[in-house]
C-alpha cells in the first residue's frame, strides 16, 4: 500500500462538520469532470491509489482511467462496498427478500431460491453474498484494484451482530477471484481485529480513526495503540486531522510515529491541501521497505 | 457484575442497528425477536445469540431484564404493555403510540411499576440540539418569539409497492416517521403546544399516506413555530432535521452536525459566547461510548437505557415515557387540525412579558 491514499468523501456531500460545506461540496462536485480535475491534482502530485465508494458515479470514474493508460498508468482503485444507499432504497421499495432477487441473476439457482418458501441452506446464503461482492466489483474490470475494503456502517452491523462468518465469506472470495487484499473500514478497531482473529484472518488490512485526540476511536484510545504496538493489524488511519481539530504538521507528525500505520486515508479539494498533505507525509513517513 | 439481559425485538431497518449496538454492549446478554422469515432464518444460521420467533413465548421463557421494541408503530402499544406486564424496563421506537391515550395509560404503568421506560427519540442525544437547549434555558437569545422546525429527506421519491411505513394505519407516513422527530424537540424546548392550526398533510408520491407536513404551532407564553417536512426531496444525501430560533437577544441555529449562535450581547452564564458569532460542533460536543455503528446519539440513548437498567433506577434518565407522550398529542393535533381545517387546542396564554422593574429617573423607585 502507498503511504498516502485519497480518499472520497469530499465528493459526494459528505462532511461531519457543516451541512452547508456539504451541500456547497455536492454542488462543486456534480459533474464528473470536477472529481477528475482534483483526482489529476492529487495523481501529479504522487498520491496514486484514490480509496472510493461503490457510489455508480465511480463507475464513470473508473471508465475514465481505463480509457487513458498512458495518463493513469499507475492509477489505482480500492474499492470500498457496499454503497449502502443503493441498497436501503431497494430494501424500502421491495422488502428484504424483494431487493436481494432485483439482483440475483434472473434465471439462476439463487433467484430460485430466494423465490421458494424453504429457508435458505447456508452454501446459498454463501453464494448469494459472492453475487452482491462480484456486482459491486464490476465496474472495476479492467483496472488496478489491488486492495478492496468492506464499508464501515457494515463492518461494525456484521461485527456488532456477531455475524463475523460474512469477514470469512468475503476475505475468501476477494483473495480467490480478485486475487486482491481484503480490508475492512470500521469505527470499532480492537473489537473488529479481536472478531477477524477468530475467524482465522491473520494481520488484517483495517481502516479505522486514528488520531491524537481520540476522536471517534471507539473501544478506547488505549486499545488502538494496543492493537497497533502489537503487530497484529496492518492500520489505514482516517480523521488523522479530527476534522479539523488537529494542525496538520502535529497529526501526521504523531501519526509518522506510530507502529502499525501503513497508510493514511484523507480527503481534499483543493490543489493546496493536497499538496500539504502529501508534503508532511514525506517529510515524516519514509516509504514503504 | 450480572449482565443485562436484554431482547430486542423486531429486526427492520432500525431493529438491526439497534441489535448490533445492544448485542456489542459489554453488560448485556441480547436475544433478539422477529417473525419475519428471511432474516431469521439467515441470522438463525450465522450467529449465536438466540432468536425467538414468538414474542408472547419469548416472554414467557426467557429470563429478561429488558426489551427493546423496534417493530412497526401499531405494534407498539400491545407489546409494551405486554412487557411492562411481565415487570420488565422498555425502550420503544418512536413514534411510541398511535393512539396517544395508549401512551398515556403506559406512562403511568411504567410510573406505578417502577420501570426504565424510554422512547428512541435519538436527536435529544445529539450533541448540537443538546447544546441548544442548554442555551435557550440559559437565556441566550432573550424572549424566544419565532422558531422554524425542519425535516427533509429522500423517503418516497415516486409511487412505490406499499410497506408499513406507508400505510397511515400502521403508523407510516411523513408526519410519524419524519415530522415527529423535530416535533419531539419543540417538545423538549418549551413542551406541548397549546393551539395547532394551518396543518397541512400532503400527499406527493403516496396513496396510502402523508409525503409533506406544515403546521403552524403556538405555546402558551411562548413562541410560534412553524413546521416544514418533506420525505419526497432528493437533493438530501439523508434525512436532515433542523431548528432555528429567533429571540430578542438573538439567533440560534442547530442541526445533526453544529450549533449556531449569534447573541447580540453576551450572556450571564455562558463565558464561552461573546456576542456575535459562536459556532460549536456536534464533535466536539460529544464522547464515544462502547460501539459506533452509524452516530453517537444512537450509541448513547442505548447506552443509557442499560446503564439505568443496570443501576436499578426507575425511570429513564431521558426521553421518558411521559415525554414521548407530549409528541403523541402533538401530531394528534395536527392530524385532527389537518382533517377539519378547525384550530385544534385553545389560543395560548400571553402574560405581558416581564419587565425588569423600571428604575426612576434619578435612582431607584
Amino acid at each position: 500500500m502507498d503511504r498516502l491514499l485519497f480518499g472520497d468523501n469530499q465528493f459526494f456531500g459528505i462532511n461531519h462538520m457543516s451541512e452547508e460545506k456539504a451541500r456547497a461540496q455536492a454542488m462543486r462536485f456534480q459533474k464528473t469532470e470536477a472529481i477528475m480535475d482534483v483526482l489529476d491534482v492529487a495523481y501529479d502530485a504522487g498520491i496514486q491509489t484514490f480509496m472510493c465508494t461503490t457510489h455508480d458515479r465511480i463507475a464513470d470514474i473508473a471508465r475514465r482511467v481505463k480509457a487513458d493508460p498512458a495518463r493513469y498508468a499507475d492509477f489505482t482503485f480500492y474499492p470500498c462496498m457496499p454503497y449502502a444507499h443503493k441498497y436501503a432504497n431497494a430494501v424500502t421499495e421491495h422488502g428484504m427478500v424483494g431487493a436481494l432477487k432485483e439482483f440475483m441473476p434472473k434465471d439462476g439457482l439463487l433467484s430460485t431460491a430466494l423465490a421458494g418458501s424453504k429457508a435458505l441452506a447456508t452454501k446459498e446464503v454463501d453464494g448469494i453474498a459472492r453475487v452482491l461482492i462480484d456486482m459491486e466489483m464490476k465496474m472495476f474490470e479492467g483496472v488496478r484494484a489491488p486492495v478492496v475494503f468492506i464499508q464501515n456502517v457494515f463492518t461494525d452491523l456484521l461485527l456488532g451482530m456477531g455475524f463475523t462468518r460474512a469477514f470469512r465469506i468475503f476475505d475468501d472470495h476477494i483473495r480467490e477471484k480478485y486475487q486482491a487484499e481484503p480490508a475492512y473500514i470500521t469505527m470499532n478497531m480492537p473489537a473488529l481485529l479481536n472478531a477477524l482473529e477468530a475467524e482465522g484472518i491473520e494481520r488484517p488490512i483495517i481502516c479505522s480513526n486514528i488520531n491524537k485526540i481520540g476522536f471517534r476511536m471507539s473501544g478506547g484510545f488505549d486499545a488502538y495503540l494496543d492493537a497497533l504496538k502489537s503487530g497484529r493489524v496492518r492500520a489505514v488511519a482516517m480523521s488523522v486531522y479530527a476534522s479539523g481539530a488537529i494542525p496538520a504538521d502535529e497529526a501526521i507528525h504523531w501519526i509518522s510515529e506510530l507502529p502499525g500505520v501503513e497508510s493514511i486515508v484523507f480527503g481534499a479539494s483543493s490543489a493546496g491541501n493536497i499538496r500539504g498533505t502529501k508534503a508532511l507525509v514525506d517529510k515524516y513517513m519514509a516509504a514503504p521497505a | 457484575m450480572q449482565k443485562v439481559r436484554v431482547a430486542v425485538v423486531g429486526l427492520g431497518k432500525m431493529g438491526l442497528s439497534h441489535f448490533a449496538m445492544v448485542n456489542a454492549h459489554p453488560d448485556v446478554e441480547a436475544i433478539a425477536c422477529d417473525g419475519a422469515g428471511f432474516m431469521v432464518d439467515v441470522l438463525g444460521k450465522n450467529i449465536d445469540t438466540p432468536i425467538y420467533k414468538e414474542y408472547d413465548q419469548m416472554l414467557a421463557q426467557a429470563e429478561l431484564d429488558a426489551v427493546v421494541i423496534a417493530t412497526p408503530s401499531r405494534l407498539h402499544a400491545p407489546m409494551v404493555k405486554a412487557a411492562l406486564d411481565k415487570g420488565l424496563h422498555v425502550f420503544c421506537e418512536k413514534p411510541f403510540c398511535l393512539d396517544w391515550q395508549d401512551s398515556q395509560r403506559l406512562t403511568e404503568q411504567a410510573a406505578e411499576a417502577g420501570r426504565v421506560a424510554q422512547v428512541g427519540y435519538h436527536y435529544r442525544y445529539v450533541g448540537a440540539f443538546q447544546e441548544m437547549k442548554r442555551l435557550v434555558e440559559a437565556g441566550a437569545i432573550g424572549r424566544i418569539t419565532h422558531v422554524l422546525a425542519e425535516a427533509y429527506g429522500p423517503v418516497v421519491l415516486r409511487p412505490k409497492r406499499a410497506t408499513w411505513r406507508t400505510q397511515k394505519a400502521e403508523g407510516g407516513g411523513c408526519l410519524y416517521d419524519y415530522a415527529a422527530h423535530p416535533l419531539n424537540l419543540l417538545n423538549w424546548y418549551f413542551g406541548a403546544p397549546a393551539q395547532v392550526m394551518g396543518s397541512h398533510l400532503g400527499q406527493v408520491f403516496s396513496d396510502g399516506t402523508d409525503d409533506e407536513v406544515f403546521s403552524t404551532l403556538r405555546w402558551d407564553n411562548g413562541p410560534t413555530a412553524q413546521l416544514s417536512v418533506n420525505w419526497s426531496d432528493e437533493s438530501h444525501r439523508k434525512m436532515s432535521t433542523k431548528i432555528s430560533l429567533i429571540g430578542t437577544n438573538g439567533r440560534l441555529y442547530a442541526d445533526r452536525q453544529e450549533c449556531q449562535a449569534y447573541l447580540r450581547k453576551p450572556v450571564e452564564g455562558l463565558p464561552e459566547y461573546t456576542d456575535g458569532w459562536t459556532v460549536k460542533y456536534t464533535t466536539e460536543l460529544t464522547g464515544d461510548r462502547w460501539f459506533y455503528l452509524r452516530g453517537e446519539e444512537y450509541s448513547a440513548q442505548l447506552d443509557e437505557f442499560i446503564q439505568a437498567v443496570k443501576a436499578g433506577q426507575e425511570a429513564a434518565r431521558e426521553n421518558d415515557f411521559a415525554s414521548a407522550v407530549q409528541t403523541d398529542r402533538t401530531m394528534a393535533m395536527i392530524i385532527e387540525n389537518a382533517e377539519t381545517g378547525v384550530s385544534v387546542g385553545e389560543a395560548p396564554i400571553v402574560n405581558a412579558p416581564s419587565k425588569p422593574a423600571k428604575r426612576g429617573w434619578f435612582g431607584r423607585s
